[in-house]
């Protein structure tokens, strides 16, 4: 699993953090996302997945490997 | 279907089941996740009450929450407050309610107070909310039984952690109780909100001259560094921070009283979050009630900017969209048996903070207010009980945010 963010898109909710937080931090000057782990390991996938699908600003791009 | 069959607006909620969404938005959803609903005005804007096209058209980039480029008012008062705002003359900068603008300038304003809604400072406020619960609770079991459990505990909590979180002495805490009162019920007369805006605008502005000789490092104070730094007008810190203010409290107290009370009426549901120290239970059952009771009621407000496809209806550049939390949140399609409230599900696609850049900028805040308010209550007080019928509390069918007044209980 291959992760990226749109920093210019995030809104800076958190639920990406709360989601996955091994993945997912946060700027503390604006809270915009910061990606720790752009290759998290099979264990994290559904927490990223999850991640991403609560985003509201759709910043988060899961690209899978086949 | 002709013009005259298109059914009014109504979130009147059925006072048999209080915590239900309003039967006729039910009705609505069945009929599909898009259909015309007949406004005050006459005019005739979408209704969107399903799950995904909720998502479609707030995440939608070619959609305005500007009134100004024609999002819909839902009552005369708010058409009132919106046009007196437009022909009001204000000094440039002074309008900095992001909630009701468009990126780029929403962006740039909303990134002003984000700092301080973090996870990370979420985590460092925990102990301080907790103790405030502590002292709350403390206080509460000193006092009169019954007692409302809206003055005693579910206002007082998030109005006192919104207070450190601002910097804004609690001490004030009647003045900012008041007019917010006055901007969140949907009767309120434009004039009125007006001068509710004004008195708040004025005590926050003596407070940002406060902080600008004495910063501590409270979220007005970061207001400050902004007008410093040229990038925010006093008049706009000002307004930002009554904004916050207003937020911050209000809502979450609703939500305290309507969870409290739905946690009450189903004692399986409050056994199972009182007995377990899970805390991943505590903040799930959270975003539970967050779906099921849906506070953020009545729609929120957008209109397209150009064409856009939704649930396979064309939606016209110019038409004007109502995008209704409630039935989203019992979307069957997204939550099975949409209506039982169950804490062990996944609830985290619930609608209830929106969506899109405008999701709610506090949620954090409030999920950590929720998360130690409920279980707190429950376990320092496993006798709590309603000390009314579900007839006599008086639900608040006239706010933009749902709620009760009082919830009188007993231990």
């Amino acid at each position: 699993m291959k992760v990226s963010v749109d920093q210019e898109k995030c809104v800076a909710a958190g639920s990406c953090v709360m989601a996955a937080a091994e993945v997912f931090d946060q700027r503390d000057e604006d809270g915009i996302v910061v990606l720790l782990n752009p290759e998290p390991p099979v264990n994290l996938a559904e927490d990223v997945r999850r991640a991403a699908e609560v985003c509201p600003a759709q910043a988060i791009t899961i690209e899978d490997k086949r | 279907m002709t013009d005259t069959d298109i059914p009014p607006y109504d979130i009147t909620r059925d006072a048999r089941c209080p915590l239900d969404p309003a039967p006729a938005m039910r009705a609505r959803q069945a009929e599909g996740p898009l259909s015309r609903v007949r406004m005050w005005d006459g005019s005739t804007p979408w209704l969107v009450t399903g799950h995904a096209a909720h998502r479609e058209v707030l995440g939608c980039p070619v959609v305005s929450a500007d009134p100004g480029r024609g999002a819909p008012a839902l009552s005369p008062h708010e058409a009132e407050a919106v046009k007196a705002a437009a022909a009001a003359p204000r000094p440039a900068g002074s309008n900095t309610s992001f909630i009701m603008m468009d990126d780029p300038e929403h962006a740039r304003l909303r990134r002003m107070v984000t700092s301080a809604f973090t996870i990370k400072r979420m985590n460092a406020l925990r102990p301080v909310v907790q103790q405030i619960a502590d002292d709350l609770v403390g206080q509460l079991l000193a006092g009169p039984n019954p007692v409302d459990l809206v003055e005693a505990f579910a206002l007082p909590l998030p109005s006192l952690a919104i207070s450190a979180l601002l910097g804004v002495p609690y001490d004030d805490h009647e003045l900012f109780q008041a007019n917010s009162k006055l901007l969140i019920n949907r009767d309120t007369s434009a004039q009125d909100r007006g001068a509710a805006q004004q008195r708040l605008a004025g005590y926050l502005d003596g407070l940002i001259e406060a902080k600008m000789a004495d910063p501590g490092e409270d979220l007005l104070s970061g207001l400050v560094e902004r007008i410093n730094a040229g990038e925010l007008t006093r008049a706009g810190a000002a307004s930002m921070g009554v904004l916050m203010l207003f937020a911050g409290h209000e809502t979450t107290a609703n939500m305290i009283t309507l969870g409290t009370l739905a946690l009450l009426e189903h004692p399986g549901q409050a056994a199972l979050m009182r007995n377990s120290d899970d805390p991943k239970l505590t903040a799930s059952a959270v975003e539970e009630l967050l779906r099921f009771l849906t506070i953020t009621h009545g729609g929120l407000r957008r209109v397209a900017l150009q064409d856009i496809e939704i649930a396979g209806q064309t939606v016209r550049a110019g038409e004007a969209l109502i995008v209704v939390n409630e039935t989203a949140n019992r979307d069957p399609q997204v939550f099975a048996d949409p209506d039982r409230l169950d804490i062990t599900r996944d609830a985290r696609l619930h609608a209830t903070f929106g969506y899109g850049i405008h999701q709610c900028l506090g949620q954090p805040l409030a999920r950590l207010e929720l998360q130690i308010a409920y279980p707190t209550l429950l376990r320092r007080i496993p006798s709590l009980r309603l000390a009314a019928g579900l007839d006599e509390i008086p639900f608040k069918h006239d706010g933009f945010v749902y709620g009760a007044y009082h919830l009188p209980v007993s231990w």
